[in-house]
């Protein structure tokens, strides 16, 4: 199924990937060729059969509900790639 | 040589102190440096900790209560957060990361004693099966045709734990496998790997590909060091909403475990174009191996194999593009100024991830948009769902079953094939297993023609680990698998 360029442009803005014409179109031809081969999922029969969102043997617990960890600002901080005092900063987001 | 040790020997030897911690973690240490500029298997080696962890070692030795690992050198893949040492994932968007915490199982491993040789290379994000798309560089495979120099991939994504592994540099490494990360690069490196029962180790502080696949695991030189390092890795974490509350067993207690009456299945569907002869041929002396042991081997069908690779491509994919969007310039990792809060994302994004990975979010981000999201993800769950029941009938029939690990032998580092696809079809045997969370175990068994090796995957019940091992040490033996790499420690790079 080949993917029109609008559609890849589409997904690389959700995607936040910034892409130039000529890596867009790479990456759309490449993944045409990944859903062309995709496609022949659409012999299966899927009929009346579950999504399997997991492994079935593991089912999802809960736990208390009480902090168990915090206090760690700096460590947290610790990677940001630039920071303000005790906050991350990011460019200017309201004029 | 104290790096010809395998774990299982080395453990004894430090008891009965024909040598130090410190000896036999100086010498693995020494090995790696002279062979790292060449192979590229560690991306960060810690000599330094190293060294001090091996004196804390012999400290506990002397007084006689050390756990298991202690004075154990290991490798540790570059995905797994290691406290204070800096953790890369492959990717140039963490090339300056310092986890300020430890991953539960390099958490379970110190506890045990282990002494960590440094972080191993891997695929950028554990994407790939050849470690081609490291921002660090290729692993080059310390195994080479007979006669013939060209470098080789050891495999992927756990390419530099396998190579490592193999070349002697580590005792034994952490691997983590989505869909055959641990397995097709142990057989194409020659050693055993081993992904357990999804939920059997815990992912909290494993660097997350694809949540619902991932699994850590071992990578050793024996198939009884794969046991001991499970054992050391495996059980239940409150961090980890998969982790599983199965007690953990005694899994080198299975290692001299008889086989006699285990059923063997043999999925007929595995048998594919795709498969070399000389694979075939293994595959045969493998049935044979398990059949002198007692077993009984039948066929068996798992009709919807020739579908798990597409299904893999989108839920794998899926997971990745909700993983991987963490990655934004604000918190941590790399970031690339915009003039824009988008800009920034869409710059930082762009330069912080290689090719490899950015087209897998790009699918991932396709199939899961509105408008395709039935389509594409719904119907791969469902029919992942499908591929897990056919494991679940089979092994009504059967305890475990044998097939290749890859179909071929490892392929040349300039020999990638240009299509995606073509380079996915390597986790052929190894993706199915992944899918539906059963235990699976990559054994060295035999050279082929060219002095290259080949791996057979033993596949068993949810958190049946025992009867792979038990299995696995048949095999081991029956094989004599004794070959080592032309490149590996004591011998000049």
């Amino acid at each position: 199924m080949a993917l029109d360029p609008a559609t890849a442009r589409r997904v690389a803005k959700l995607a936040r990937i910034g892409l130039n014409d000529q890596e867009l179109e790479t990456v759309r031809v490449q993944m045409g060729s990944i859903l062309d081969w995709i496609g022949m999922l659409d012999e299966v029969d899927v009929e009346n059969v579950p999504p399997m969102t997991g492994t079935e043997h593991v089912t999802l617990r809960q736990r208390e509900d009480v902090v168990t960890d915090g206090g760690r600002a700096e460590d947290i901080l610790s990677n940001a790639p630039d920071r303000a005092g005790a906050f991350f900063t990011v460019p200017k987001v309201v004029e | 040589m104290l790096t010809d040790l395998t774990i299982t020997t080395a453990i004894d030897g430090l008891r009965r102190r024909d040598f130090s911690a410190s000896e036999l973690v100086s010498a693995h240490i020494g090995a790696a440096e002279a062979l790292n500029p060449r192979l590229n298997a560690y991306i960060t080696i810690t000599s330094e900790s190293a060294g001090a962890a091996a004196r804390s070692a012999d400290e506990a030795l002397a007084k006689g209560d050390a756990p298991l690992l202690t004075g154990i050198p290991l490798g540790i893949k570059d995905l797994f957060c290691t406290a204070g040492i800096r953790t890369t994932a492959a990717s140039r968007i963490l090339s300056d990361f310092v986890p300020p915490y430890e991953s539960t199982v390099t958490q379970k491993l110190l506890h045990a004693g282990g002494v960590f040789l440094g972080k191993t290379n891997l695929d950028e994000f554990a994407m790939g099966s050849g470690n081609l798309t490291s921002f660090f560089g290729t692993v080059e495979s310390p195994w080479h045709r007979t006669g013939d120099a060209t470098p080789l991939v050891p495999g992927g994504s756990s390419g530099g734990s396998a190579a490592a592994v193999a070349a002697h540099i580590a005792m034994g490494a952490t691997g983590t496998d989505t869909g055959g990360s641990i397995r097709q690069p142990a057989a194409y490196c020659g050693i055993v790997g081993l992904k357990p029962t999804y939920g059997r180790c815990s992912r909290w502080g494993t660097i997350g590909f694809a949540s619902s696949l991932d699994q850590a695991g071992p990578m050793t030189r024996s198939v009884e060091d794969a046991a001991i390092m499970l054992g050391a890795m495996a059980g239940f974490d409150p961090r980890d909403s998969t982790s599983s509350e199965q007690p953990v067993p005694d899994f080198r207690a299975a290692v001299n475990r008889s086989v006699k009456g285990l059923r063997v299945g043999i999925p007929k569907e595995y048998r594919s174009e795709g498969l070399s002869e000389e694979m075939q041929a293994v595959w045969e002396k493998g049935i044979q191996w398990l059949k002198d042991a007692g077993c009984e081997v039948s066929d068996v069908s798992l009709p919807h194999t020739e579908y798990g690779l597409a299904t893999y491509y989108i839920i794998a994919p899926a997971e990745c593009s909700s993983n991987l969007a963490r990655y934004d310039g604000v918190r941590f990792g790399l970031r690339v100024p915009g003039d824009s809060l988008d800009e920034m994302y869409e710059k930082t994004r762009h330069d912080g991830f290689g090719e490899e990975v950015r087209r897998r979010i790009l699918m991932g981000t396709y199939v899961l948009s509105a408008g395709y999201y039935d389509a594409y993800y719904l119907k791969a769950q469902k029919i992942r769902t499908l591929i897990c029941r056919d494991f679940i009938n089979a092994f009504e029939e059967v305890d475990v079953l044998l097939t290749p690990t890859a179909p071929t032998t490892a392929f040349g580092i300039n020999e990638k094939p240009d299509d995606p696809v073509q380079m996915y079809l390597n986790d052929i045997f190894t993706v199915p297993a992944s899918m539906a969370g059963v235990p699976a175990m990559s054994v060295p068994a035999a050279l082929n023609a060219e002095g290259l090796p080949l791996g057979l995957q033993l596949i068993g019940r949810h958190f049946d680990e025992e009867t792979l091992i038990a299995a696995g040490s048949v095999l081991e033996k029956a094989a004599g698998f004794t070959a080592r790499p032309d490149i590996h420690a004591g011998v000049a790079a």
